[in-house]
């Protein structure tokens, strides 16, 4: 972990082993609620740590501590992404495994890091890379995960499958799938949504890719209904020459950034 | 373009990034090296991609050998131009709140006149940038950071030029006759190479000996600075008198020399004719052959004719082609037409460059203002300058003239707020000139609020005094999830260092009952293990904000309680008392602890407790031990069952002295 001092230099304040394998992600959480990191491992947990102030001689030293509060072991393999949600659903994060699970966990009490409960499990049929959760707090929105997979299999089923929570049956089912995207995928991320009634989501593949999702009226035949979103890709960027590994985007969604196997960092605007 | 990142190591280290508020860190790592798996690859030499001024520096390096990864910090290249550039952009800020407050109501003639001044106002802002930006040039003495401020200074006097040129064409709209007359004053104040050598042969001894002499002249000549170039002829005149004559026509041909006027004392019609008598006249000497024995003299003739090749001739006095137009316009077309610019610029830019070089960015841009098209101007702006103050400005002036029309953009909102918007985002990168960007998203309509919302819960809280402020913009703009949430961060943080009372301060603001009381909950855990309040001074001053949560408004009544006690006002410290058990608004798991509060008071030497309220603790002590199954009885420590029977003996003893007390009557 690097701290950044008051004459803009960065420190590295923590540094500690604790995974038995690769660490393949770190995630913040929102400040709301503390200094909170997560991590995922090839090791089959994922954790989550909190930062605790210590004695102010290590301060002095330039050093923080970080405490375990929780280990979640529910996976049976590899888990590759974990993602916190947006702050207006609490405290709640996802993950994913190499198996294609992906579960969802919350932690009821907010003050308490160490009880987190299992609220879901979905099964994606194929194996997981990356997750995404979409940042929007409108109330026009249902909860919706954006699920990518570097799957390797022949079949040609879409690597990208969108989830949304049902209110009515209080569950995540498949609402899409992005049928364009078929080889493996490294990273997902949705964009800030600025009042927008449609949804932004860059997948990082053999190149960069920017879909929209426009949310097209609930059947109100259908329980509840699922949403039905028209897809468009408005966007494909294939310098990279080589397979893009992550995309992110800017605070304002307005910039997007991708870096590469060519070993290059891009920005688009 | 790209942008290698210094001292990345090329040998298969990959590089992975993320934003942060003002920059974006990247750092190196050993993906595909070991411990991955395969399908991971190996990356190449470590390079970013970036727009144009964007540079990277290594900001740290971590602990331990070869296998450390460094990271870098890749942000734009604002650490020396934000320094001197900063009043630019405070004043400019000032500017552009006047001009959005300024009077719509104003119609004609008078609207236009104040936004012309607005727009000198902006010029000479740039001016005073300008100015500053050259002391500090000439004053260091590290050879970098002065072709930094030079350069800088150079980027300011583009701006400027443009500037000026946007003013006479789009705002004030000059029409034919007082168009040339401006764009005369912009030629003359901006084409500055020759200042030089003018006050060279000026501050001579003699200058008509001076060898630049004539250049000079030809200079004043060139830009319609007709009494000048008399003045200094007349000193050639009585140096060599026997030139005399001829010196007496041209000066004569000079005076006489019809210009446009601003004010309305003749008609263009008016003025065109006698331009052309006097251009007839010119002709005629010139053909007479009057002028033939002094070459210097002929081609003045000639450049008053408006010839094209006499006037190229002096192509390196005059050093750019729209000084060229300008000086062409005057002794051919003085009384163009803003529409018919645009012929005439392409020509003249032709003719100047002659092939030899192509236009540069500042070329193309005032070729699309001599053309009038707007959009192509900010848009040529917009991608020679590296930061979006100029165009954010420029085309925010330009719409309040209404020359814009709304050029829609994907996503709604129209050109002006879209680069107002870019503005203001790139201002929240800085500790203190975000403020001002407060301002600029409030004159969005569309998207300023979501876009303040979202910068404004990133600006880093390093102190209560930027919280407070952060708090106060977002109350001023009723952001209450804003203003939640960043009380909430605070409070965390407090919560975290153990300032309680801060975090009790801060979850107040925030409204957030429950936070309140968990705070609460810590600040009786603390009197219980320490037997003393913290933070009394908040607790006792909490006021009405103490019903924003039960538990708060216990420990506030609880200090209360022990408040009274100390000041000695017992009965009212034991009614207190009672109440807060009584009324519920005591949790259970206190009752306890105020129940021995208690005890001093019923062992005073004077009655307190009367026997009504002796009754109702005695009920309580119940209620607390009844509640206990027998099991957790025969399990509590000695202490407990010793309290409990303190508590006993003494609400007893207090009982009967109470009850003789209220039996007997007084006096006898």
């Amino acid at each position: 972990v690097w701290d950044k001092s008051e004459n803009g230099d960065w420190h590295c304040t923590a540094s500690w082993k604790t995974h038995s394998g690769s660490v393949w992600r770190v995630t913040w959480a929102h400040p709301e609620f503390g200094q909170v990191l997560a991590s995922c491992s090839f090791d089959r947990t994922a954790a989550v740590w909190e930062e605790i102030v210590g004695e102010s001689n290590d301060k002095l030293r330039g050093q923080s501590h970080w405490v375990k509060r929780t280990t979640l072991v529910d996976s049976r393999t590899s888990v590759t992404d974990v993602k916190f949600a947006p702050k207006h659903m609490g405290l709640m994060l996802a993950t994913c495994s190499a198996d294609g699970v992906v579960r969802i966990y919350e932690a009821p009490d907010v003050m308490n890091l160490s009880q987190w409960s299992l609220q879901h499990e979905i099964s994606c049929k194929l194996s997981c890379s990356c997750i995404s959760w979409n940042p929007s707090s409108s109330r026009a929105h249902s909860p919706m995960i954006a699920v990518g997979s570097d799957d390797n299999s022949p079949n040609i089923l879409a690597k990208v499958q969108i989830y949304e929570y049902n209110e009515n049956t209080r569950k995540y089912a498949k609402a899409e799938a992005l049928m364009t995207v078929t080889d493996p995928v490294h990273d997902i991320a949705f964009a800030p949504n600025l009042g927008r009634s449609f949804h932004i989501l860059a997948v990082a593949t053999k190149d960069v890719r920017i879909f929209t999702l426009k949310p097209v009226r609930k059947e109100l035949t259908s329980s509840g209904g699922l949403t039905k979103f028209e897809i468009h890709i408005v966007a494909q960027f294939d310098n990279h020459n080589s397979q893009v590994w992550r995309v992110s985007w800017n605070i304002t969604g307005t910039v997007l950034a991708s870096s590469g196997d060519d070993g290059c960092v891009r920005l688009w605007k | 373009p790209s942008q290698v990142v210094p001292g990345a190591d090329p040998s298969a280290r990959q590089l992975c990034f993320a934003w942060g508020p003002a920059e974006v860190l990247v750092c190196e790592t050993l993906f595909g090296h070991r411990g991955g798996s395969p399908s991971r690859g190996e990356g190449g030499p470590g390079r970013a991609l970036l727009p144009g001024t964007l540079t990277a520096c290594v900001a740290g390096t971590g602990e331990g050998g070869p296998s450390s990864s460094r990271l870098f910090v890749v942000r734009k290249d604002q650490d020396i131009y934000i320094q001197t550039l900063r009043k630019l952009f405070n004043e400019s800020h000032g500017i552009f709140i006047g001009l959005q407050r300024s009077e719509e109501e104003l119609a004609g003639k008078s609207r236009k006149a104040q936004l012309v001044q607005v727009s000198k106002n902006y010029r000479s802002v740039i001016r005073a940038c300008m100015e500053d930006m050259h002391q500090a040039a000439i004053l260091t003495r590290d050879p970098a950071l002065h072709s930094q401020y030079s350069t800088q200074v150079s980027i300011l006097s583009a701006m400027e030029l443009i500037w000026n040129l946007c003013e006479i064409l789009f705002v004030e709209a000059a029409a034919a006759g007082p168009l040339l007359l401006r764009l005369l004053d912009w030629v003359r104040l901006h084409v500055c190479d020759v200042d030089n050598m003018v006050h060279e042969v000026l501050s001579s001894e003699n200058p008509s000996k001076h060898e630049l002499f004539w250049n000079v002249v030809d200079v004043f000549v060139l830009q319609g600075r007709m009494d000048e170039a008399r003045h200094l002829l007349s000193k050639e005149a009585s140096a060599n008198p026997t030139s005399v004559n001829m010196y007496k026509i041209l000066d004569d041909l000079m005076k006489k020399m019809p210009v446009p006027s601003l004010g309305n004392t003749q008609t263009l019609t008016e003025m065109e004719l006698k331009w052309q008598h006097w251009h007839e006249e010119c002709q005629r000497y010139l053909q007479d052959g009057t002028f033939a024995s002094n070459s210097h003299m002929e081609s003045i003739c000639k450049i008053l004719l408006g010839d094209e090749d006499a006037i190229l001739e002096k192509k390196d006095l005059m050093t750019t082609w729209y000084h060229f137009l300008v000086t062409r316009l005057l002794y051919s077309h003085p009384t163009v037409k803003p529409m018919e610019l645009r012929f005439y610029a392409q020509a003249c830019m032709d003719l100047f460059l002659g092939g030899e070089s192509s236009p540069e960015p500042l070329d193309t841009i005032l070729m699309a203002a001599f053309e009038f098209e707007m959009h192509q101007v900010i848009k040529e702006c917009s991608i020679a300058l590296s930061n979006w103050w100029f165009v954010a400005h420029l085309t925010d002036l330009l719409d309040h003239c209404k020359l814009l029309q709304s050029h829609n953009l994907y996503f709604g909102s129209n050109m002006r707020e879209f680069l107002l918007l870019e503005y203001a985002s790139g201002l929240f990168s800085h500790h203190s000139l975000w403020q001002l960007g407060v301002d600029y998203f409030d004159h969005c309509p569309e998207y300023g609020r979501v876009y303040l919302e979202l910068h404004i819960e990133r600006i880093p809280l390093n102190t209560e005094q930027k919280a407070l402020k952060v708090l106060r913009i977002c109350e001023q703009r009723q952001m209450h999830e804003q203003v939640r949430s960043i009380c909430k961060i605070m409070a965390m943080k407090a919560l975290r260092n153990n300032r309680l009372g801060s975090a009790l301060s801060w979850s107040i603001r925030a409204k957030d009952a429950a936070f309140a009381t968990l705070i609460s909950d810590r600040f009786l855990k603390d009197y219980c293990e320490s037997g003393c309040f913290s933070d009394l001074d908040l607790i006792d001053n909490l006021g009405p904000s103490m019903l924003l949560s039960d538990r708060l408004t216990f420990l506030g009544k609880y200090r209360e309680f022990h408040r009274l006690y100390g000041e000695k006002r017992f009965s009212e410290a034991a009614k207190l008392l009672l109440m807060l058990m009584t009324a519920h608004i005591a949790p259970c798991s206190f009752w306890m602890t105020l129940l021995t509060d208690a005890l001093p008071l019923l062992e005073q030497k004077e009655v307190i407790f009367s026997a009504e309220q002796t009754y109702e603790l005695m009920r309580c002590l119940e209620d607390l031990t009844a509640g206990k199954s027998d099991k957790q009885k025969f399990q509590d420590d000695d202490v407990e069952t010793m309290k409990v029977e303190m508590l006993r003996l003494a609400l007893a003893r207090n009982l009967a002295r109470v009850i003789v007390k209220e039996g007997t009557l007084e006096g006898s």
